[in-house]
């Protein structure tokens, strides 16, 4: 009987590694279908064969690596890493409405860029290019460090960290409507593109950026997976398993911090993938954190990587903001799997 | 010296004495030790003070080493402590969450784990609930799938905080035998219980707790009796000898002072 139920326990596990290897497929999958998609539309095989770096047209090339792959590589691992961020921000903050937005991040990073834009202030030797993620980077990781830093003060419980972080966001929002209303009305226009979120401005330096922070901080993440799966029985619980929860918070807090301020400095602010990557990979594979952490980061960079094909077809011949898109067609799919998840 | 002894314990949550200076008898393997007491006595917090799980003044010695100092993967190998109750929202599976209570502190790598948890859960029981998501769990059920988690890591100490509360009768005594055959096995068990009836059923030794003190510890019989229950509960009771030297409590009403 026993034998029967860990085997069965064991398929399982199985399954749900399969899925997130469907996720991986699909990911990529949507990747492809990102560069093909454009006002010059790409057939499968050509864009492959450019990839591959075979034979194709000079054009196709420049279409494919310049102008398309930067752009979609950037959806794809901003996906991943804001999804990623709020899977492990749900699970040590106990609350499932935590991700980047929540504690401020987003608006701090706003802030940041809006110093930059409006004010024309950026770290002396940066080039003018990076000036505004340089700025919006700094001021993500800034609001993030002050955080911990009261709730070192505070005791570091999960309560206080929100509601410090709360607090944060409210004030970030309104130094940034101070800033915008002393703005000029071009620097303003370019602002409120930029709190909108868009991957048009994707660079490689900046998918490298993120690509290095994402490398850097995945290996930790699925390392404490175990010890992230048992806080979700409980901080006492957790405890005496075994697990330093305190340092667990510190230390993830902080590779979230990494991982959001990268991502909100290169795209803007985009909602919705952070909260609810993790959400549906709950919904998919439970929340045993071995398959939950990847799963969401997965779900991230698809939902991330769709949003980017459809801020480009949904209005044809416009390129719309892609956090005006994962809100927009993200929320009513959010909401069928809720009711859904509800009905079983 | 075997066995635990806490020593001067205290905790005070802000301005509040919850526990001020509380010593413990020594507590030796292969005895189960109930605290009693009414709300607010202290108990839950003396236990998660002895647990580490709460700041704390005081010594807290389990074979003679002081916990305090104990490194945590160590300590979780030592001691095994048993929650009130289990969040109830998580979709973890109770085997998952028994697996977790060997592998989040490294204690046992990932070979044994599988098979150690689904082990305890048969043991206990509730093999049939392994694959059950933790939110389609009872409330008793839960709290057996706790007790599985605590003991998991065959610990020297188990600590757990009211284990019955949630329990039907069947579950109670087969949570409190399984407690005396742990204990008969060399391990120190301490357990808080609101039923005197069945702690007066199951304790080797009680120990009445009052105010953040102990106004009262040793055999059943000793620390049951109406004079004591009416000074700590401030209710009428009688204390019946039965069959096999057991005692009963009967609790009569409200006492009367004067």
């Amino acid at each position: 009987m026993s034998d029967a139920t860990l085997s069965r326990y064991h398929r399982q596990g199985r399954r749900n590694s399969a899925l997130v290897g469907v996720l991986a497929l699909a990911a990529l999958a949507a990747l492809l279908l990102d560069l093909m998609t454009g006002p010059a539309g790409l057939a499968l095989a050509d864009t492959l064969k450019a990839l591959a770096g075979g034979e194709v047209a000079r054009g196709t090339s420049v279409i494919v690596w310049d102008v398309r792959l930067p752009v979609a590589a950037m959806a794809l691992l901003v996906g991943a890493a804001l999804a990623l961020a709020g899977a492990e921000m749900q699970t040590v903050l106990e609350n499932p409405l935590a991700e980047p937005f929540t504690l401020g991040v987003s608006a701090s990073a706003a802030l940041g860029a809006a110093v930059a834009i409006v004010l024309g202030l950026s770290l002396p030797g940066l080039p003018a290019v990076w000036s505004v993620s340089g700025n919006a980077f700094l001021f993500a990781l800034g609001a993030l460090g002050l955080l911990q830093l009261l709730g070192r003060i505070r005791g570091g419980g999960p309560e206080v960290l929100i509601l410090f972080g709360v607090a944060l966001n409210f004030t970030a929002a309104a130094l940034l409507s101070l800033v915008q209303f002393v703005a000029s009305a071009d620097a303003l226009q370019q602002l409120v593109f930029w709190t909108m979120g868009s991957l048009a401005s994707a660079q490689w330096p900046g998918v490298m950026l993120i690509a290095v922070v994402l490398a850097g901080s995945v290996p930790f993440s699925f390392r404490a997976a175990w010890k992230l799966t048992a806080l979700r029985l409980g901080e006492d619980q957790a405890r005496s398993f075994g697990v330093d929860v305190t340092g667990l918070r510190r230390w993830t807090l902080f590779r979230v911090s990494l991982l959001s301020a990268a991502a909100v400095s290169m795209v803007g602010v985009i909602g919705f993938v952070g909260l609810a990557g993790p959400h549906i990979a709950r919904m998919l594979v439970g929340e045993n954190h071995r398959v939950f952490l990847p799963a969401s980061l997965l779900t991230g960079a698809l939902v991330m990587s769709l949003a980017s094909t459809l801020s480009k077809t949904l209005v044809p011949g416009v390129l719309l903001p892609v956090g005006l898109v994962t809100s927009l067609i993200g929320l009513p799919i959010f909401f069928a799997l809720i009711l859904r998840g509800r009905r079983r | 010296m075997q066995g635990l002894l806490a020593q001067g314990i205290s905790v005070r949550y802000g301005a509040r004495s919850v526990l001020a200076g509380l010593d413990l008898p020594l507590l030796r393997p292969g005895e189960v030790t109930v605290l009693a007491g009414p709300n607010a006595a202290g108990k839950s917090t003396l236990l998660r003070a002895i647990a580490q799980l709460q700041p704390h003044g005081g010594k807290v010695l389990l074979d003679g080493r002081d916990l305090a100092h104990v490194p945590m993967r160590d300590r979780a190998r030592l001691v095994g402590f048993m929650p009130q109750s289990l969040p109830a929202g998580s979709s973890l599976v109770a085997l998952e969450s028994v697996i977790a209570a060997l592998r989040a502190g490294d204690t046992l790598g990932a070979r044994g784990a599988d098979a150690t948890a689904m082990a305890v859960l048969d043991k206990l029981g509730i093999g049939a609930l392994a694959l059950e998501p933790l939110s389609a769990l009872s409330g008793g059920q839960r709290q057996m799938v706790s007790l599985a988690q605590a003991i998991v890591r065959d610990p020297r100490l188990l600590l757990l905080d009211e284990p019955t509360s949630a329990l039907d009768l069947a579950r109670q005594v087969r949570l409190l035998s399984e407690l005396r055959r742990l204990a008969a096995e060399g391990r120190i068990v301490v357990a808080v219980l609101h039923d005197l009836a069945l702690a007066a059923q199951w304790a080797d030794r009680i120990v009445l707790m009052h105010g953040g003190h102990t106004h009262a510890e040793g055999r059943p019989e000793l620390v049951l009796t109406p004079a004591l229950l009416a000074e700590v509960y401030g209710v009428e009771a009688r204390v019946e000898r039965c069959s096999r030297g057991r005692i009963m409590v009967l609790i009569d009403g409200e006492h009367a002072p004067g």
